[in-house]
């Protein structure tokens, strides 16, 4: 390849200014126009060895995806994309690119990675925009009618879902909730994510043949086992891990306490952002105070902002070095305005006499000795007691796995955290024909890590089957 | 989409509507909860199974009209859909042989008391009921509760029929006189709440289904919390039967007013609505 001149000039994203966003629900990023979109597909130099894609979990062919695009081969561009990724609008707006596919590119070195992300999503807009780009049948060679069920409708299932329809497999999708897409629904806001963005992809893996079944709480509708019963040959659980951490405080059960899961439930969801259009309630008054430092802390607090509250604040309890959040939402959160309460940790919340949340008490905390995650430890500083004054609490700790599965499943051998116990190349689980993968295998994770997952377990359910 | 089969006004605010769910009557016990979401502006609100037939396919509530979300299932008619119905939820009721078991139902629950008292009545229990309603006109079921009750109790706040007075007379009165195995009681908070304090001293165990405010209903988000015996339960997945003298009654009551604002604007809203274009749904 020829030598090329090196252009480390990143071609920055177009956003919402940052004081009117933080009062809508519109996305914050823009996308790049096609001029810009080319600019930065220019700086790629289709390595002969693409590290890139090693960190990629679905290696998506990355240099060719790009070169596709600075041609302007638009359905080129599209193809190789998406015979990786089957979500790759979702992917290019929410990968942690800074720690995956843009981290291992060569530009990385000189601190101005090829925006992978920003160009895949420019892609995948296009295509989404873009009618009459052939839409992938579904194959027509069914695979001897073996059928597959699918546990939840998150990435990890929609990408399971989408492979083994493409192989030809009859695949029935079932979902707890009134719509399909998991966290992408009802966890990630529509200021990051569109929620028609998710809708479509679903719609395209339900254009693939996948049967999708809403409003079916397996466990409780039906058992794993009964799916067996039903005809399944296999079963791919991917029903994320959703049930909520609290604190374990005094005075958390006081209204106007909140945890992420529902708050953003209520807000992306269900929509109480349009409230009172929309039936159902969400609460934020003048002050709200968020729990947490990951993206779902962030999330919290920017939902918070547009809905009014006057002052937010991330009370994390060790320093800005560990947040564990994204960078670019951290920054796009303190650019609109949220206030970071650094070594900082909630001892108890106080009430107004009538049962709603008033203040929260804490102790200023200091970093202490690396713990067994590698990060310092954070260590109360006693006598530091102070109260911030709130009228909403949100507590973003993270989430653990709900039982309801593993315990209507006998023999589903779980890890010490709960997490279903898989193993990690083929996703199969301790019983035969029951493979899982996403949140509910790891813990709370990525969107493109779960989707990995659900293609090796893909992968290996066709093996399976086949020898069957 | 589920279709309604029945709608029945068993008072001028309290109807009945019988659904087709095969997936959910299959599985459905007594003391189980669905969750019903109709149009894309809904809310998805829990009401317990009051009846099953699994050779149908069909699932039978029973509701009260309270506010917006309520008032919108009440102009549902047979022949409508309901987008969403999902369930069984939560734990079904604990039915054993216990000798003789008193239910205790107020207003809208006798319903839901229903599949309980036949359950109980089954595992070869006695069982006496107690049905509490404000007044006359609002008495329904009398008949169908009275066919698993080898005893039953009417009461009526104005005495206009039945005993006057609250449930809790007549469930003082047999827990002083005769040997009780358990209590199920069920109905507004209040009268949950005042059965547990009158059955505690006599030491019987007593089985309340609390009905915090929910979402999902699946454990996923924590509004549902409720504090029994010190520790916090989620209602839709522990629950909803707890053991009525463990339960924090304050918090639970403070809990549920949680939105009372936003509920007034949002029926506000709707009714004036209805008034003003003259139709309504
Ligand atoms: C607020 C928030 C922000 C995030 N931001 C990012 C980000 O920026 N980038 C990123 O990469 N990751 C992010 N994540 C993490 C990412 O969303 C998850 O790792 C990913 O969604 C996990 O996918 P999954 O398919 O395993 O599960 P989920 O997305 O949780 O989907 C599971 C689905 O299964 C359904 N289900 C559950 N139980 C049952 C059952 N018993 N029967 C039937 N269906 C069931 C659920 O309703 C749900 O629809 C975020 C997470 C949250 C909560
Ligand atoms: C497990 C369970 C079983 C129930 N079974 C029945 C039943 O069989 N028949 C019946 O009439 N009612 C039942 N309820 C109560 C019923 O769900 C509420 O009356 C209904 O949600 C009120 O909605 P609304 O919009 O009409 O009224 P709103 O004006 O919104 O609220 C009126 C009151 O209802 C309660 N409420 C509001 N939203 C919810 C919600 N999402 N979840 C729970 N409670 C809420 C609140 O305490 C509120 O103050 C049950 C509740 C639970 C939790
Ligand atoms: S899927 Fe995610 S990690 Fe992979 S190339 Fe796209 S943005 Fe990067
Ligand atoms: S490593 Fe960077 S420069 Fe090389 S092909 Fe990948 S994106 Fe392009
Ligand atoms: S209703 Fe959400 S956890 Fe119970």
């Amino acid at each position: 390849m020829a030598k090329k001149e090196l252009n480390l000039n990143r071609v920055s994203m177009p956003k919402q200014d940052p004081q009117e966003r933080a009062r809508n629900f519109g996305e914050v990023s823009l996308g790049y126009s096609k001029a810009q979109a080319i600019a930065e597909a220019d700086r790629c130099l289709q390595c002969l060895k693409p590290t890139c894609k090693d960190g990629c979990p679905v290696n998506v062919d990355i240099p060719e995806f790009i070169k596709a695009l600075r041609e302007d081969d638009m359905p080129e561009a599209v193809r190789a994309l998406k015979a990786k990724n089957s979500l790759p609008a979702v992917c290019g707006r929410v990968c942690p690119q800074e720690q995956q596919c843009e981290k291992l590119c060569v530009l990385a070195r000189k601190g101005a990675p090829v925006a992978i992300g920003r160009l895949e999503r420019y892609v995948a807009d296009w295509d989404l925009a873009t009618e009459g780009t052939p839409e992938p049948q579904a194959a027509t060679a069914v695979r001897g009618r073996k059928r597959i069920a699918v546990v939840g409708a998150g990435p990890a299932g929609l990408t399971c879902a989408s492979d083994l329809a493409k192989m030809g497999y009859g695949v029935t999708m079932f979902e707890a909730l009134h719509t399909a897409g998991g966290v992408l629904k009802y966890g990630i806001p529509e200021f990051r994510l569109p929620k028609n963005i998710v809708q479509a992809e679903v719609d395209y893996v339900k254009s693939l043949g996948v049967e999708l079944v809403l409003d079916n709480v397996v466990g409780r509708t039906e058992l794993v086992d009964e799916l067996f019963e039903e005809g399944f040959d296999a079963v791919f659980l991917s029903p994320g891990a959703g049930a909520p951490m609290f604190l374990n405080i005094p005075g958390e059960n006081l209204n106007n306490v909140y945890s992420a899961n529902e708050f953003l439930t209520r807000v992306n969801l269900m929509k109480a952002y349009l409230f009172p259009q929309y039936d159902t309630p969400v609460k934020v008054g003048r002050r709200v105070a968020v729990f947490g430092g990951g993206n779902v802390a962030m999330d919290s607090s920017r939902c918070a902002l547009r809905l009014g509250a006057e002052e937010v604040y991330i009370v994390y309890r060790r320093s800005e070095a560990e947040l564990p959040a994204r960078e670019e939402e951290r920054e796009n959160a303190k650019e609109e305005g949220v206030i970071f309460k650094l070594l900082t940790n909630p001892k108890r919340l106080l009430d107004d006499g009538q049962g709603n949340v008033r203040a929260v008490e804490c102790y200023e905390m200091e970093l202490g000795e690396p713990d067994e995650s590698g990060r310092r430890r954070p260590i109360v500083k006693p006598g530091t007691e102070f109260e911030i004054e709130i009228d909403t609490a949100i507590i973003a700790l993270g989430t653990r796995p709900n039982p309801v599965i593993p315990s209507t499943t006998p023999g589903l051998e779980l890890t010490r955290q709960g997490t279903i116990a898989t193993d990690v190349a083929t996703g199969r689980t301790s019983r035969e024909g029951i493979w899982c993968g996403g949140d509910m295998a790891t813990g709370a994770a990525t969107v493109i890590d779960a989707m990995g997952a659900g293609r090796r377990a893909a992968t290996d359910i066709d093996r399976y089957l086949r020898q069957k | 989409m589920y279709r309604i089969l029945e709608r029945e006004d068993l008072t001028p605010t309290i109807h009945l509507l019988k659904i087709e769910a095969p997936r959910v009557a299959r599985k459905a016990q007594a003391g189980q909860f669905v969750i019903l979401h109709h149009g894309e502006e809904g809310e998805r609100i829990p009401l317990t199974i009051a009846d099953w037939d699994r050779a149908e396919g069909t699932v039978t509530v029973v509701f009260m009209e309270v506010g917006t979300s309520t008032r919108k299932f009440a102009q549902f008619k047979a022949g409508d859909v309901v987008d969403d119905f999902v369930g069984p939820l939560g734990k079904p009721t604990e039915i054993e042989n216990y000798g003789t078991v008193v239910c205790v139902a107020g207003g809208f629950a006798i319903a839901t008391i229903v599949p309980i008292a036949r359950a109980m009545k089954a595992a070869g229990n006695r069982v006496i009921s107690i049905m509490g309603f404000r007044t006359k006109d609002l008495v329904f079921w009398e008949d169908r509760l009275g066919q698993f009750s080898d005893e039953l109790i009417v009461t009526t706040d104005d005495g206009s029929y039945g005993r006057k007075g609250l449930v809790t007379e007549p469930l003082t009165e047999l827990l002083k006189t005769r040997d009780i195995g358990r209590v199920i009681a069920i109905g507004p908070t209040i009268m949950m709440k005042f059965s547990a304090l009158t059955s505690k001293p006599f030491g019987v165990k007593t089985i309340v289904s609390l009905n915090p405010i929910m979402v999902d209903g699946t454990g996923m988000c924590g509004a549902c919390r409720v504090e029994v015996g010190g520790e916090t339960k989620l209602a839709c997945v522990d629950g909803p039967d707890f053991d009525a003298h463990l339960v924090d009654w304050d918090l639970l009551i403070s809990r549920q007013r949680a939105y009372l604002d936003q509920e007034k604007t949002s029926d506000e809203r709707r009714q004036h609505h209805c008034s003003g274009g003259g139709h309504c749904g």
